[in-house]
């Protein structure tokens, strides 16, 4: 899968739970405050889900997922 | 503090036929039904125990449900699957609706044929004729360890649930909107005597939720309660639909060196409302406040990797790992607000 249709699956998510989607790539959903942790966990079983992918202990760390860039680096990483 | 042996558990849930079971008589026969002499006590008596009940029967849905209403039985009932499909499939449903594994369901119905089916696809439902009614209340497997408050209430807490279920499902927009909705209050306080019952039960049915998948006895959770090195609290939850009653159960052991978390559970009924996170904040707000640091155990089981990951995303990071149990320890340098739908009332005292 191309990061393009990666990051546009991820944005497709966040925005179902997030009152805008006004927000850049490289934004920092937590620092926003568009993502609290809760959503963060649905995040982590949405895109296990998604990309039929299972993230270990060392990458289930709040920094691989603060953004969409981000999660794109995560998952191009694991798929390489 | 060991895991306990497991018997066959308890049933906490019964699915009853309606024809020639609940009532005698057929209904889509044109019959008057007349009630099971022995059913009104049991049903009763189940509801009291904490039992939860539905009705998987194969009729008209209107019809039956009409005459439910008549027997004046109908608020017994969770999730009822009525309608001419198998009785596998409703109880299947039922299950998941309930979020109660199939193995405490237990099944009435008069026909062999249907506990044969039954049987077939989940030999782990016990089955049994409505002529087994008389001695049923007597039998162990309906006879819960501890009857406690919340038991009673177990049945009207499913139904605020569902009550809430269908109106969260019905809402469009972000979660996070739906849950400003609920005025949930949260509460945490320190376990007292009367808490331990309803705290050894949620050791024993929570394992998806539970940071070590310990279980913890009454004579365990007593001994700790007077542990001056220990603080156990407990996490209940209210909204506008009523309560949740107690579902969080936190035990602390305090050192010189830091607080460790031994145990943090909560009821798989709160897993979408951020209650786990919150719970976690309050004790790293406090650690911070008390000037010491705060760590975590973490027992890996075959069920319970949410927790690993409410851990992980909430400041805390692995540091030593011994005989399959990980210590964790928490930053409280950054330490984030709580959920903005979520109104705290928390109390916890490590000095006394």
């Amino acid at each position: 899968m191309n990061p393009t249709s990666i990051a546009s699956k991820v944005r497709s998510f966040l925005t179902s739970f997030v009152q805008d989607d006004d927000f850049e790539d490289s934004d920092n959903i937590f620092e926003l405050g568009l993502v609290n942790s809760l959503m963060a966990m649905q995040l982590v079983l949405f895109l296990e889900k998604e990309f039929q992918c299972k993230f270990s202990n060392e990458e289930l760390n709040l920094r691989n997922f603060r953004s969409v860039d981000a999660i794109v680096t995560l998952l191009s990483s694991k798929a390489a | 503090m060991q895991a306990k042996a497991s018997d066959a558990p308890k049933i906490k849930c019964v699915v009853w036929d309606l024809d020639n079971t609940i009532w005698d008589g057929t209904l889509s026969e044109g019959d008057d039904p007349v009630l099971n002499p022995h059913i009104l006590t049991t049903l009763r008596t189940l509801d009291e125990r904490g039992i939860l009940q539905s009705v998987a029967s194969r009729n008209t849905f209107d019809d039956a449900w009409a005459m439910i209403q008549e027997f004046g039985i109908g608020d017994f009932f969770l999730y009822p699957e009525i309608h001419w499909e198998s009785k596998t499939g409703s109880i299947a449903r039922i299950a998941k609706n309930l979020n109660i594994s199939t193995d405490s369901f237990a099944f009435i119905d008069d026909q062999p044929f249907e506990r044969d089916e039954v049987r077939f696809q989940m030999p782990e439902v016990r089955t049994f004729d409505p002529t087994d009614l008389p001695e049923l209340l007597a039998d162990e497997a309906f006879i819960p360890r501890f009857i406690t408050d919340e038991s009673k209430l177990r049945r009207l807490m499913y139904q605020s649930d569902a009550k809430r279920n269908a109106e969260e499902k019905g809402f469009k927009g972000p979660g996070e909107a739906f849950l400003q909705t609920l005025d949930m209050k949260l509460e945490i306080r320190p376990a007292e005597t009367r808490d331990l019952q309803r705290a050894e039960e949620l050791t024993q049915r929570t394992h998806q939720l539970n940071t070590t998948g310990i279980t913890y006895a009454y004579e365990d959770l007593s001994t700790l309660l007077l542990s001056p090195k220990h603080r156990l609290l407990v996490a209940s939850l209210t909204d506008r639909y009523g309560s949740y009653g107690t579902i969080g159960l936190v035990l602390v052991e305090l050192d010189p060196a830091g607080w460790d978390i031994r145990l943090l559970l909560m009821s798989c009924r709160v897993m979408s409302r951020g209650v786990g996170g919150a719970m976690i904040t309050f004790l790293r707000n406090e650690a911070r406040r008390h000037g010491t640091r705060l760590f975590a155990d973490f027992k890996e089981t075959d069920r319970n990797r949410m927790m690993y990951i409410t851990y992980k995303f909430s400041g805390f990071e692995d540091r030593s790992s011994d005989n399959g149990v990980l210590r964790m320890e928490a930053d409280l340098s950054n330490i984030p607000a709580y959920p903005s739908y979520l109104d705290l009332d928390a109390r916890f005292d490590p000095l006394s």
